[in-house]
């Protein structure tokens, strides 16, 4: 594998995996902080970016495109990123408040389905209004490739990753510094004991669900700038793995979290060549289509060694966020 | 549709007290139309008619050696369903005596009537269906248009030609039968005409992935010429974006799973400048084929389809078949043999489609049309390629 092909296939995993740490994100979130999963993450990325399409050719028909329009397609896209993740927090709230507060004390396993059923609910209400038909995501700023010594990078990959680390490091600071950011690392320690000291629990809640749904807004106009086709099943993959790198990153580590993310990318995209160079090697000759295979069989490998994630701890032991 | 079919009925009892040429039954010569004229495709039913309206009126008459036949047609009413696909063509050929078939234009009718036909020795011949079992050990059941696998090598002599390919990359989904069919058929073409391992890179990924960045690397890697992807209208675009980002600026072709859908509304520019293999192209047509087009444009108000196109050649190679019979006896079981004889014997028919020849199997070994996909977005008539 020459350098420059590594380094090709090292820029696209760093843009596939900000996707997987940006929703990642999410799920550890509220697993740290009220130890449930939220299984309809992947569909609130989904409705995030049907969200973003939405308001984006609202805004497109309000400013005009092309030469007639009255600003530059960036301020439309930072527009369109803000408007959505404010839309889709309340996507978040509203989940959390039908969903999950009615089952709070109830089994943890009737709060997990809760979450299956809520993607559900929420992937066959996007059939019924808007027809299952694919649809295409407006291109907000025009694509350019640069060819940097036969390494092909594009400005929506970089702006890609830009965003999403700088998102990652925003909410990695409010969690440390701030006194909401407390509370909420209170609650991960122990979400019985905190709220009798006077935290509230319900508005904590209301916040992780938020975040987390503003960030895989985020997450789905990113996606589809680059991906610019849109279907109502397009989170529940996307959900699974980012599940995935939720726990591999440990229980309440956003640092791991994204870490993770980034990981799972790069194990995915990575895999591709992998298997290339050992076709060729031992006169093989397995498809790339086995990608999803060997990614995953290395991360189970990843668990055995490490059942607490890379970066999580042993339960009832300190537990960071 | 009992008043029409009644209305029918008086009028046909009219034209034979009217004509007393009609009386003579040898003077006329039948053919059927089990067509979808109402239930849940019944644009399909209009194309098949429209079409065959438009020949009767063009040619009325038949001449079979030595004797002028009239033309005939019957339009029975298949509700594109698989039951009444059977009943209507059980009722075309024990009832109304039609001398051949042309139709079931979809395959969900065309499988089961097929049995129908051959069973009772009736040539048919389905303008549409693509479906492998529609002919499959039926001497007498023919098709008007190409099996999917044929693409394969269209796609692999015409990448050869046109854009002088030496090297060839393939991506498609491995989970999906008709992208895995063709890809391995365009790697066997391919690798035919160049020699083996000239498919220097043969990428896969399965249902639902969205990121080809990976397979992409390879491909740019791997040194292709070109790339041939026979996937659908929903993940063209993805792949197509993938290919542009990792710097593989050579050409990209496609299979007939590229015109079905919205390609366009998704794809937008990026899809512009790349090829793919269809049955027919409107936009763009030549020669006879244009004139087609233009005679059903002013006949029905809107620009024929494939269907209209298909039906159109395979009622004309039916006839050609009839004629080449060199005389018809009278009786109706002979005639029947004897032009479904004609009919597999037919070489290098000039359809508005292709050329069309038929395979013992009684499939065409016909030419496809490539078609570009041009500045304006519209699909443009490339170049007619055979296998």
């Amino acid at each position: 594998m020459s350098l420059n092909f590594f380094m090709q296939n090292l820029i696209n995993a760093l843009q596939w995996g900000s996707f997987y740490a940006l929703i990642a994100l999410g799920y550890s979130m509220v697993y740290s902080i009220l130890m449930l999963f939220n299984f309809a993450h992947g569909d609130i990325f989904m409705v995030g970016a049907y969200i973003g399409l939405g308001v984006s050719l609202v805004l497109l028909k309000v400013v005009g495109t092309g030469a007639a329009a009255l600003v530059p397609g960036w301020v439309v896209l930072v527009a369109t990123i803000l408007i959505s993740m404010f839309l889709t927090a309340f996507v978040g709230i509203i989940v959390e408040r039908v969903g999950y507060r009615p089952l709070r004390d109830a089994p943890r396993a009737s709060a997990a389905i809760t979450g299956l059923m809520i993607g559900i609910i929420l992937e066959t209400s996007n059939i019924l209004f808007l027809g299952g038909q694919r649809l295409a995501f407006p291109q907000l700023i025009e694509s350019r490739t640069y060819n940097i010594g036969g390494i092909f990078i594009t400005n929506k990959k970089i702006m890609i990753v830009v965003v999403s680390i700088g998102l990652m490091l925003a909410l990695h600071q409010f969690v440390t510094r701030s006194r909401w950011g407390m509370a909420m690392r209170a609650m991960a320690y122990d979400f019985v004991v905190v709220p009798l000291v006077g935290v509230p629990l319900n508005t904590i809640a209301v916040m992780t669900f938020a975040i987390g749904s503003a960030l895989a807004a985020a997450a789905g106009i990113l996606f589809g700038l680059s991906y610019p086709v849109l279907d109502p099943y397009m989170g529940v993959s996307f959900g699974w793995k980012a599940f995935v790198a939720a726990i591999l990153g440990g229980r309440g580590s956003i640092m791991g979290a994204c870490i993770a993310g980034f990981m799972l990318g790069f194990i995915e995209i990575m895999t591709v060549p992998g298997i290339q160079i050992i076709n060729r090697l031992f006169a093989l000759n397995i498809g790339s289509n086995l990608r999803d295979l060997i990614a995953y069989s290395i991360v189970l490998a990843i668990l055995i060694f490490r059942p607490h994630g890379l970066f999580g701890e042993p339960y009832s032991a300190k537990l960071r966020l | 549709m009992r008043h029409g079919r009644l209305l029918i009925a008086v009028l046909l009892c009219a034209g034979l007290v009217i004509s007393p040429s009609v009386w003579a039954a040898s003077d006329v010569i039948n053919i059927g139309f089990p067509i979808p004229l109402t239930g849940d495709n019944p644009d399909v039913g209009a194309s098949s008619k429209n079409a065959a309206e438009m020949y009767l009126k063009k040619f009325p008459t038949v001449k079979v050696g030595a004797k002028t036949y009239k033309l005939n047609f019957i339009y029975e009413d298949n509700e594109f369903k698989a039951e009444s696909a059977v009943k209507a063509l059980t009722k075309l050929i024990t009832e109304e005596e039609v001398l051949a078939v042309v139709g079931p234009q979809a395959s969900a009718q065309a499988v089961p009537a097929g049995e129908i036909a051959n069973n009772n020795a009736t040539p048919m011949i389905s303008p549409w269906s693509t479906n492998p079992n529609t002919t499959l050990n039926r001497p007498y059941v023919f098709r008007g248009c190409f099996l999917d696998p044929f693409q394969g090598p269209v796609a692999a002599n015409f990448v050869t030609e046109e854009l002088g390919a030496k090297k060839a990359a393939v991506l498609y989904d491995i989970a999906s039968d008709y992208p895995k069919g063709l890809a391995e058929f365009f790697k066997q073409a391919f690798e035919k005409i160049h020699g083996p391992g000239s498919v220097v890179a043969f990428e896969s990924f399965t249902t639902g992935d969205k990121d080809f960045s990976a397979q992409m690397a390879n491909i740019v890697a791997s040194g292709a010429d070109v790339l041939f992807t026979p996937q659908y209208y929903s993940e063209v675009p993805l792949i197509v974006r993938a290919a542009k980002e990792n710097g593989f600026n050579k050409p990209i072709m496609g299979s007939d799973s590229w015109g079905s859908g919205d390609l366009m509304g998704l794809c937008g520019d990026d899809c512009k400048g790349f090829y793919f293999s269809t049955h027919y192209a409107a936009a763009g047509a030549r020669g006879a084929t244009k004139a087609f087009i233009d005679e059903y444009t002013a006949a029905f108000g809107k620009t024929p389809d494939d269907v209209a196109a298909l039906t159109w050649d395979s009622l004309g190679i039916m006839i050609q078949a009839i004629q080449n019979t060199g005389g018809l006896s009278g009786d109706l079981k002979a005639d029947r043999t004897k032009v479904k004889d004609a009919l597999a014997s037919i070489k290098d028919y000039p359809g508005i489609t292709g050329k069309m020849t038929f395979t013992p199997e009684g499939d065409p070994i016909k030419c496809a049309v490539v078609v570009k996909i041009n500045e304006q977005g519209q699909f443009a008539f490339h170049k007619s390629v055979c296998p």
